[in-house]
């Protein structure tokens, strides 16, 4: 059948480079293997150029199957899947670029562009590592184009191509069988983008995180290419910028979407211990232990094993957490997994592919990597830092076993799952992690490499570790530092976590001086450091003095189970415009009628007053209506923000939204003037009706013809109160104006004027008549510091990984790119 | 024997320690059934809505009461309370995952994220769901 109105070309020249890519990737890898091992500087020249030319046409192909998606987003050609799946005709532009990443094969060729670019700046820096570091590279290519080529092999699917239209995608959709189908209506326009992903974090992190996620390759093909080439110690040097990179920009990516999740999310923080976090954190740590064992043995010649452990691990649990969130094991344990996609063979080879061979080559030249049988000294710098890894790297086991139960669960046949409070479960844990580390921060740097004088090291130490012990008591003591939810145990643990962090940002900050004397840019390490001790000081700041401020004052006070941890109560109900108090403040819900351009969220104005400074703000939480054909509204929190807390509230339910209103019907009763009716808890006086009034909203002249009612109502417990409706006609239609009592539940309506002197009066009595709110408010105490400390720890790394490559450049000249 | 031999040895037996004595605090997948044999206990349930029966919401008496029934596979139902605010969504959810203890007859929830709704395009897209939209009747 000939279809009308469909864009077909895209769609071939995308799916020709994706074709082109592939094979770019192949040529590529195979080439560079035959580089890597040639026998004659010749034969590897030739080879070479050949690699690079089939790597660069590799690049130069995602990036053009990546702006042909665009264009087609942009564009708005919906028979396309991908363009109708993930975009809408009213979508703000600037999430047009989300649109991309929200798909699996977008967020697919995202990696494979980052990929791209790292390898041919890689070609350029690396000199002979060249060959081994893109033929894993390449490698990495070629699996990754596999997952959007979209072809079939005998009648296994070999990944979903990005360009399939929606009449492939759905073939038995009887729709298909018109050849006009794109004028039908739900052709027209979209499924449009999550709503929940309609922030403005989501068009940054993704591509941070996966500049994180493709980086990590480079630690791990540096130390492959040692194993492979039998140059056991000689990368490491080299490859120490692109590991601090790595574990920088994944780092970053990270926290951008803890960011997102403390933005747009209501699970009232910023980390969760969600799988879907816990998969990236993971990988984040082993990189970080790999980088200072890698560090340990630049300095000492120690460590150089568990730095190619670390390093391999680092990649691979990369490749694992994409198994994890994208084959749908998650499902039933994670909040944004995405959903199983068929990939699931592919994703497991992925895995396979790269670590099998990695982790077969470490075993087999396990004995030939270089190791210093001298035991460390206990007052050296190297043993502390090994120990540090080491704890990071158990800590990551940790949560790496407690993720994956779902996989345990699938292998073994098990039903395992974490109890009823699974953020504790990690908390208990990683509370005794970040004590350690804590402390090892603040202290292992004062130790030198192979051995220091305890006398010195102390010296030094003792002055800010009794400084830190000032501050830290005092913030326990002044700072109301009552976290007493899980015992007393507990609690130790949280004020000694606070001195651990306490004592890593003065420490550090000391450092700096008494150490390097101001040598600001030998600092990197000692600014991550504390950057961390301020981080973890944030973390324990603003959780364990977080807040709920809508506790349930109004409400019917609930029996509630006394075993519960924590008070359910915690939704607040606002009516609108009654000033309800709130604890700390009052909160009035003042209106819902902002709507933003493209008619999808809906902003409710609430009002906060401070009882104490009488101070007010507004916040404007909103709920974002859903896309992808759902009914109902995403909330999306607002909060305000002061240098020392977070006010952040959401709408956990709002009535006028509701569907499913209360439709019983008016009363009419015919009235005179002075007549008096009854309602179920009071009565109405007709006390007057103007002819054409002149009222703020309404001028009436003469020819028209309104009336205007003037009624009294008169409460049972006697208050006083006036309604005004209003009947009109214009062009020939009668207009009716009710007018709402909220405090009473009762609209009045005028229907329409009889004869004998009378008018006719509606009345409706119902709940549902007035718009109210539950409102959930949370404070949060010192967020600032967590978002500080990750850009403090983030500076550390970019000055760090400067540090050590103008150190680099000084030793090995490199000859002009 | 090395010293890091040593301590590489207590570390792993206080990791192995640590996952031990934490698998107690596991709880384990159950029906219905089986969890009303361990009343008291905390388990996780995975269930559907029974549409059948009324979902109780009704924030102006009280935002933090969500009170709805369940049946599981096997065709065992129960009732649920959960003390928070009715999750967005909750109608439309094909299966719910919960957390909780049974407490007499009634599904007892006290913890805020002890439901998570499967909605199976909540974060991702469904090819069900698109499927619908697509041959919806206009």
């Amino acid at each position: 059948m000939e279809y009308v109105g469909e864009h077909l070309m895209p769609g071939k020249l995308g799916q020709f480079f994706v074709v082109l890519s592939f094979a770019g990737s192949l040529v590529a890898t195979l080439s560079y293997l035959k580089t890597a091992n040639a026998r004659s500087l010749e034969e590897a020249a030739s080879w070479k150029k050949m690699a690079r030319f089939a790597f660069l046409l590799n690049t130069v192909s995602v990036f053009i199957v990546f702006a042909t998606i665009y264009y087609i987003i942009r564009q708005h050609y919906f028979e396309y899947n991908f363009a109708w799946e993930h975009s809408s005709k009213s979508l703000d532009p600037k999430y047009m670029l989300s649109c991309i990443w929200e798909a699996q094969e977008g967020s697919f060729l995202l990696w494979m562009m980052w990929n791209g670019v790292l390898g041919t700046i890689l070609m350029f820096r690396v000199r002979h590592w060249e060959a081994p570091l893109l033929t894993i590279i390449s490698f990495a290519q070629f699996c990754l184009t596999t997952m959007i080529l979209g072809v079939y092999v005998f009648s296994f699917q070999v990944g979903h191509s990005p360009f399939l239209l929606v009449r492939q995608m759905f073939q038995e959709a009887p729709i298909f069988q018109r050849a006009d189908y794109l004028s039908i209506p739900q052709m027209q326009d979209g499924q449009s983008l999550n709503a929940l992903l309609q922030n403005y974090w989501m068009v940054i992190h993704p591509p941070v995180l996966f500049l994180g996620f493709s980086s990590t390759i480079i630690p791990f093909a540096f130390a492959v290419g040692g194993l492979w080439k039998k140059e056991y110690g000689s990368w490491t040097k080299t490859a120490l910028p692109w590991t601090l990179f790595s574990a920088c920009v994944l780092g970053t990516g990270i926290m951008m979407g803890a960011a997102w999740a403390y933005e747009s999310l209501t699970f009232g923080g910023y980390w969760a211990w969600d799988p879907v976090e816990n998969a990236s954190l993971v990988p984040w740590l082993v990189l970080v232990a790999g980088l200072h064992t890698q560090v340990v043995y630049n300095s000492t010649g120690h460590s150089l094993r568990a730095t190619y452990l670390f390093l391999i691990l680092g990649f691979t649990l990369i490749l694992y957490s994409t198994f994890l969130t994208r084959s749908g094991i998650l499902g039933d344990t994670s909040v944004h997994a995405f959903v199983g996609s068929g990939l699931d063979l592919q994703l497991i080879l992925l895995i396979v592919l790269f670590f099998v061979p990695a982790i077969f080559l470490f075993f087999i030249r396990y004995n030939r990597i270089p190791h210093v049988s001298k035991e460390e000294n206990t007052w050296s710098r190297e043993f502390w830092m090994f120990i540090g890894s080491l704890v990071i790297f158990l800590s990551a086991i940790f949560i790496m076993v407690w993720t994956s139960l779902p996989v345990i669960n699938t292998v073994f046949g098990t039903k395992l799952v974490t109890g009823d409070d699974p953020k504790f479960a990690y908390n208990r844990i990683e509370i005794f992690i970040a004590i350690i580390l804590g402390l090892l921060t603040a202290t292992v740097q004062y130790l030198k490499y192979k051995n220091s004088s305890p006398s010195q090291v102390l010296k030094k130490l003792w002055p800010l570790t009794a400084l830190a012990l000032v501050i830290s008591v005092s913030v326990s003591v002044f700072g109301h530092v009552q976290y007493t939810d899980y015992g007393s145990g507990y609690q130790a643990a949280v004020h000694l976590a606070l001195f651990a962090g306490i004592y890593s940002v003065v420490s550090n900050a000391g450092y700096i001086f008494n150490s390097l004397n101001g040598k600001i840019k030998m600092a990197g390490a000692s600014i991550a450091h504390a950057g961390f001790g301020l981080l973890l000081v944030g973390i324990l700041i603003s959780s364990s003095k977080k807040e709920v401020l809508s506790h349930n004052t109004t409400g019917i006070n609930l029996p509630f189970d006394p075993k519960t941890k924590e008070n359910p109560l915690e939704n607040l109900t606002l009516l609108k415009n009654v000033k309800t108090d709130m604890g700390k403040y009052y909160a009035t819900y003042l209106s819902n009628d902002s709507v933003n351009t493209a008619g999808n969220i809906t902003y409710f104005k609430v009002k906060f007053e401070d009882k104490k400074t009488g101070e007010t703000f507004d916040l404007w939480p909103n709920l974002i209506k859903n896309t992808k054909g759902m009914e109902n509204f995403s909330n999306n929190p607002d909060k305000q923000h002061y240098w020392d807390r977070d006010i952040f509230t959401y709408i956990s339910y709002a009535n006028i939204l509701d569907k499913q209103r209360d439709t019983s019907g008016f009363k009419a009763f015919p009235v005179a003037l002075h007549d008096t009716i009854y309602y179920s808890r009071g009565m109405l006086i007709l006390d007057t009706v103007l002819v054409n009034p002149t009222t703020d909203k309404y001028h009436f002249t003469a020819s028209d013809t309104a009336l205007l009612a003037k009624i009294r109502v008169i409460s049972r417990d006697s208050q006083q109160y006036t309604l005004s409706p209003l009947l009109y006609v214009k062009d020939n239609m009668i207009h009716r104006v009710s007018d709402t009592l909220f405090a009473q539940n009762l609209a009045v309506e005028l229907g329409s004027v009889m004869n004998n002197k009378k008018i006719q009066l509606l009345t409706k009595e119902s709940s549902d008549l007035v718009p109210f709110v539950s409102l959930k408010v949370y404070m949060f105490p010192q967020i600032n510091l967590v978002w500080i400390g990750v850009v403090v720890m983030m500076t550390g790394f970019v000055m760090s990984i400067r540090n050590r490559r103008k150190t680099l450049l000084k030793k090995t000249p490199q000859p002009l790119a | 024997m090395k010293r890091t031999h040593i301590i590489l040895l207590v570390f792993i037996a206080i990791s192995i320690g640590l996952l031990v004595s934490f698998m107690g605090n596991l709880s384990t997948y159950e029906t219905i059934a089986s969890a009303r044999q361990k009343e008291g206990k905390n388990v996780t349930i995975i269930a559907r809505l029974d549409n059948s029966k009324p979902m109780e919401y009704n924030p102006v008496k009280d935002p933090n009461y969500l009170s709805f029934y369940i049946l599981d596979t096997l065709g065992s139902q129960a009732r649920v309370v959960y003390h928070y605010g009715k999750p967005y969504d909750m109608e439309k959810a094909e299966r719910v995952v919960l957390k909780g203890k049974m407490n007499g007859d009634v599904f007892e929830i006290s913890q805020k994220d002890g439901i998570l709704i499967k909605c199976p395009s909540k974060y991702k897209d469904d090819p069900e769901m698109a499927k619908k939209n697509l041959n919806k009747t206009q």
